[in-house]
């Protein structure tokens, strides 16, 4: 599943991002699963807050990293897509 | 990202596949049995034959103290579990205390007595999940098998209650022959109470369940039945409902990596305070449990005999010791090698590479062809005095 550019991601009540202090990294917390995030996935959860369009994540992230918006947008969205499917993000 | 932990109990840790670690890592989950009473009387109850009473359980003190321990440890969820939770005034100080360690809450509750009203003071107090039973899709079977008129209205109202605050939802649905032909209609239940995910979990065998076996074995054909509803469900009903499934292990080709491995990712803690890696290691005879009531739970993670009894791959013989799936299933569940073949550390049965197998396969065909007996329901002070057969037997 791939989320669409207009789509709107939030995390919905019972889903938690966290830095996990003993394992020294974020993980996201969701009902009976959790999920390791590296640095990558970080930056993007961290952009989703139930305002931004996927494109405007994305658009975001290219500035961010100064990498042309054609070369992340397809993993930016199957990583949001996959998360929807898994009823962990919600539109 | 990986996904690293789905489902800190015996009963769901089918179809995940544990990380290699050392031998004592962090555990990512615990499940808190607060109390072992409950309005309801489901004969596949997972709690032990011998229940404990109210006298003898933990004070609210204690439980934060060892809820603190297991933050401190690494652990991200908490199952506030039982027995009913609600049958524990100090629910909503516990799930609070929680929510202070920044603990993942999961409540797995019946949805019945003090459940209702108490669902509004958890959600404030930081709840992050509720957990709901269901017996079967019907009142009429519902009722029946939970031995609890009006329950399954019960939890109707309870579920409504849990989606109208904005909290999410898992329906659970032990599977047996008593309920298998509503497999379809549980699905659709979910999806009509607005639930996120839906565990459908075959029975496993263990303690009531055992000995209730032969009242709740299915057939193989209705098995292979409700198997291929669920994959059909999973894909029409992608985005909507997550559903995850527990085979039924004696008709299984491989077992499963109980709890994720003895020791590896998970703990339980007893109504009165003794630290087990699952829920039904108390029926593997000598293994010595340690209590919160005289060491931290960190110590006893760490250092516990009967942790250390079936950690890694040491304790493993043949089939096991030179098996390629041994650091996968890590030989199965021990409890239910120690039920069916007198020995914790022999190979799961449930595997097709075990000398008993065969065995177990035609004790489960033979069960399901019979007439059902009638159910022995769970009570405080009812366990039977004759277990049934083994495969060793």
């Amino acid at each position: 599943m791939r989320a669409e550019e207009t789509d709107v991601p939030r995390l919905p009540r019972g889903v938690k991002l966290k830095f996990d202090q003993v394992r020294s990294r974020h993980v996201l917390l969701a009902p009976e699963r959790a999920f390791n995030i590296d640095e990558t996935a970080a930056a993007v959860l961290e952009l989703v807050d139930g305002q931004r369009t996927c494109g405007q994540i994305v658009d975001a992230l290219a500035a961010r990293y100064d990498e042309k918006r054609e070369v992340i947008a397809d993993d930016v969205r199957d990583m949001i897509g996959s998360l929807i499917a898994r009823r962990v993000i919600e539109t | 990202m990986s996904e690293i932990a789905t489902v800190a109990r015996k009963e769901v840790s089918e179809g995940t596949r544990p990380e290699a670690a050392p031998s004592v890592g962090h555990p990512i989950g615990i499940l808190a049995e607060l109390t072992h009473r409950c309005p309801l009387r489901c004969p596949y109850c997972s709690n032990p034959l011998e229940l404990e009473r109210r006298e003898a359980e933990l004070d609210t003190a204690t439980w934060k103290r060892v809820l603190s321990e297991a933050a401190a440890l690494g652990i991200l969820h908490v199952h506030l579990s039982g027995g009913e939770p609600t049958a524990r005034p100090d629910l909503v100080e516990l799930t609070a205390h929680c929510a202070a360690e920044g603990l993942y809450t999961n409540l797995i509750t019946s949805g019945i007595g003090r459940a209702s009203g108490m669902i509004d003071a958890l959600s404030e107090a930081g709840l992050d999940h509720v957990q709901l039973s269901v017996q079967g899709a019907s009142a009429e079977t519902g009722d029946r098998i939970g031995g609890y008129k009006g329950g399954h209205a019960a939890k109707l109202e309870f579920a409504r209650k849990v989606t109208d605050l904005g909290l999410p939802l898992t329906l659970n649905a032990v599977i047996h022959r008593g309920n298998i032909h509503e497999v379809e209609d549980i699905i659709a239940l979910a999806v009509a109470l607005k639930a996120r995910r839906l565990e459908v979990a075959h029975t496993q065998y263990y303690g009531w369940a055992y000995v209730n076996r032969a009242a709740l074995m299915p057939a193989r054909p209705d098995v292979d039945r409700s198997v291929a509803l669920v994959e059909e469900a999973r894909r029409r009903l992608e985005g909507i409902l997550v559903i995850d499934m527990v085979i039924p292990d004696y008709y299984a080709r491989y077992p499963k990596p109980c709890s994720g491995g003895w020791g590896r990712r998970t703990l339980n803690v007893t109504p009165t305070g003794r630290v087990l890696p699952c829920h039904a290691a108390e029926s593997i005879p000598n293994l010595e449990f340690w209590s919160v009531r005289d060491r931290a739970l960190g110590d006893i993670w760490q250092s516990s005999p009967a942790f250390n009894a079936f950690r890694g791959t040491d304790w493993m013989r043949e089939p096991c010791r030179s098996c390629d799936r041994r650091e996968m299933d890590f030989g199965g569940c021990r409890c239910q090698a120690m039920a069916l073949v007198g020995d914790a550390a022999a190979t799961d049965p449930a595997c097709s590479l075990s000398p008993f197998h065969a065995r177990v396969e035609a004790l489960a065909t033979e069960e399901a062809a019979a007439v059902a007996p009638d159910y022995l329901y769970r009570t405080i002070g009812g366990a039977p005095a004759k277990a049934p057969e083994g495969a060793a037997s």
